[in-house]
């Protein structure tokens, strides 16, 4: 669930309140709040619109996991899933142009093996 | 509600994923004018956008498609058409070509010819929003759709609510189209929460059939806290028990998993990727199935992490608005569909679309419905603006109120999810329990006679209320009317396939629903005998 709006980063450019599809975000004077946690599907796109990487979004769909904002930004949290989409200024790539992979079948049966079964 | 913003246009397309995105920009190359209005942003909005999707396609070699044909027709147990097929991976070529040229970066083989298997999501709509508005459709985000407009011709509109301004708005239009998505129940599959199946209530509000609704039995593991549904990278897992004794290794369908949860919790772990190369590929190819994982502390390639399933409704199940035509017409006139809101049988059969033949399907549908809707809008002898609309919503609406009562949508919501997530209920599937089920959720039906609150999400959630328990209502009612077991659907008593039930099954209505069969082109080529046992 989406758990953070950084009070420090947002610059109440309203991208997240009019990007999100389930609607959780609402403005409260210069800067968008959660105004419903409860509707969030945990999907990651705000994060990913976020120009200033001031949102975060939990990956547990159902419970709080009240993060705390220094340990996302020293862990390099705040802002990853944008970067690893190639949504941040500079990016050198996108995760479309990293991804140069052959079909993922295709892959699978030429290096995973066959399947085995177990118990029998 | 006031009315606060209203326009007239030719076409009108309810929905911002990418059947929506695809119809938009179709009418609009066919000349006509087109609103596009989603309930969230198309963008962001649907069961794409948050990840990817691997597409259907297959090289114009006459064998090679002859036999995916084939092979889907038997797979599907005989519903699907095989002229149906041809055309999508025929469309879905010249489409993606079209991707390319707007700027996605497919990867090339050796030889340089780009591999269009696969498309990330975020990067994918991005596109499609850029090329709709390129080709001047006007984009309504945060603008769902309640109900239809109609009279004695078909749809000639629709009305909703802007979510963040709470302005109601009318838009009359010739020709309407419903890319609103399945329904998925608010099962919080990744990005399947905007699809709560108003597109399929207010069709049928408007008198649209719906086919194929008992093939829903779908659920896709998932991690247990999270949400990402990405069931192909267990091929790359070994299924623990709790205890950490391997149950099962480099499962493709995932289909054991439901059987395997009934005997305690099941955990995976991708330990089948057991080199760095082989990590890197699949950390590559799906970033978002990793990226939740690793934010809870997980090592996907070491760890064993709890799934659970998540169920998937008409999304990755395949029942949906009957199509009449090859532009992607319904049973009523001015009304179309695409995508996921449409039944998805004619290519599909009775089997999941999920994956591929889905994203290929919606790209294709909402092409054909943009360019057949275009044509009737441009030519239609009763232009919308004149015609004597009357909407056509009634439950979960003020319309439809009959009681002093406060429509509460959350617990009606819970009240609904409670018959259709339960495994023990929809997946495996018998004649008491689906039809008890059944008549909890006909209960349930005099609470959409409440008073609607007058707020944005009272409005807006009211109507999601009243979809999801019509859904429900839908697919009890085709799972106990088809007593057989086929592709998607299986009742206990019926374990086997009944050749005589090669057909579709036709629902229509809300509060009294009628059913009815449809004969399909391919019935007469289940013959051979034990065949049906292997499908």
């Amino acid at each position: 669930m989406i758990e953070l709006v950084s009070q420090d980063r947002c610059i109440g450019c309203r991208l997240c309140v009019k990007v999100c599809p389930t609607n959780v975000f609402a403005m409260e004077g210069k800067l968008a709040v959660i105004a419903r946690q409860e509707d969030c599907q945990t999907c990651f796109m705000c994060e990913a619109y976020c120009p200033v990487d001031a949102l975060y979004v939990a990956p547990q769909a159902d419970k709080s996991a009240n993060p705390d904002e220094q340990e996302l930004i020293e862990s390099g949290r705040l802002g990853s899933w944008r970067k690893e989409i190639g949504w941040n200024p500079g990016a050198e790539d996108t995760m479309a142009e990293r991804d140069t992979t052959p079909f993922f079948e295709v892959f699978t049966e030429a290096y995973r093996g066959k399947q085995q079964e177990i118990g029998k | 509600m006031p009315q606060q913003q209203q326009a007239t246009t030719d076409v009108l397309v309810l929905g911002g994923g990418p059947a929506g995105a695809w119809a938009a920009w179709s009418a609009a190359s066919q000349g006509a004018k087109v609103i596009l209005a989603d309930k969230g942003y198309l963008g962001t909005s649907g069961a794409t956008a948050p990840g990817g999707t691997t597409l259907l396609v297959i090289p114009p070699v006459a064998e090679l498609r002859e036999q995916a044909v084939q092979d889907r027709l038997k797979a599907g147990g005989y519903l699907s058409e095989n002229a149906w097929i041809h055309r999508v991976l025929d469309q879905v070529e010249q489409n993606l070509q079209l991707v390319e040229e707007w700027g996605y970066p497919f990867p090339k083989d050796e030889d340089g010819r780009p591999l269009r298997t696969h498309l990330h999501g975020p990067e994918y709509m991005k596109i499609m929003r850029r090329v709709v508005r390129k080709a001047g459709v006007r984009i309504w985000d945060q603008s769902p759709a309640l109900e239809l407009l109609h009279d004695q011709h078909g749809v000639g509109g629709a009305r909703g609510i802007n979510r963040l301004t709470g302005e109601s708005w009318e838009v009359k239009a010739n020709a309407v189209i419903m890319a609103t998505g399945g329904c998925a129940f608010l099962s919080k599959g990744l990005g399947c929460n905007v699809l709560t199946g108003e597109g399929l209530l207010m069709s049928a509000e408007a008198g649209a059939e719906l086919s194929g609704m008992e093939f829903t039995r779908q659920y896709a593991p998932s991690f247990a806290d999270g949400t990402v549904t990405r069931g192909r990278m267990l091929a790359w897992a070994t299924l623990y028990d709790a205890a950490g004794r391997p149950l099962h290794r480099g499962d493709r369908t995932f289909g054991s998993i439901p059987e395997l949860m009934l005997k305690g919790p099941v955990y995976a772990s991708l330990d089948l990727a057991d080199t760095k190369e082989k990590q890197e590929f699949l950390r590559n190819a799906h970033p978002i199935f990793f990226m939740p994982l690793e934010r809870a502390g997980i090592n996907p390639f070491k760890d064993k992490f709890l799934l659970t399933l998540r169920y998937e409704g008409t999304m990755r199940g395949t029942g949906g608005l009957r199509l009449t035509g090859p532009g992607c017409e319904t049973s009523v006139p001015g009304l179309y569909a695409a995508g996921d809101a449409a039944s998805r049988e004619k290519v599909t059969g009775a089997i999941s679309g999920g994956g591929a033949y889905n994203a290929s399907w919606a790209i294709c549908s909402g092409s054909w419905a943009g360019r057949s809707a275009a044509r009737l809008a441009l030519q239609q002898p009763h232009p919308a603006e004149r015609r004597m609309l009357r909407a056509a919503g009634r439950y979960g609406m003020p319309a439809g109120a009959g009681t002093a009562r406060t429509l509460d949508a959350k617990p009606l919501i819970a009240a609904v999810q409670q018959e259709i997530l339960p495994l023990r209920i929809n997946y495996f599937r018998s004649e008491p329990v689906v039809a008890a089920a059944l008549q909890r959720l006909n209960r349930l039906m005099p609470e959409l006679g409440g008073q609607v609150p007058a707020t944005v999400q009272g409005i807006v959630q009211s109507r999601e209320a009243a979809a999801m328990l019509n859904v429900g209502r839908w697919i009890y009612t085709a799972a106990l009317a088809r007593k057989e077991s086929r592709g998607l659907q299986r009742l206990a008593e019926y374990p086997a396939l009944d050749p005589h039930q090669t057909h579709r099954l036709i629902l229509s209505g809300v509060n009294t629903i009628g059913i009815r069969t449809e004969s399909v082109p391919h019935a007469h080529e289940l013959r051979i005998p034990g065949e049906e046992r292997a499908i």
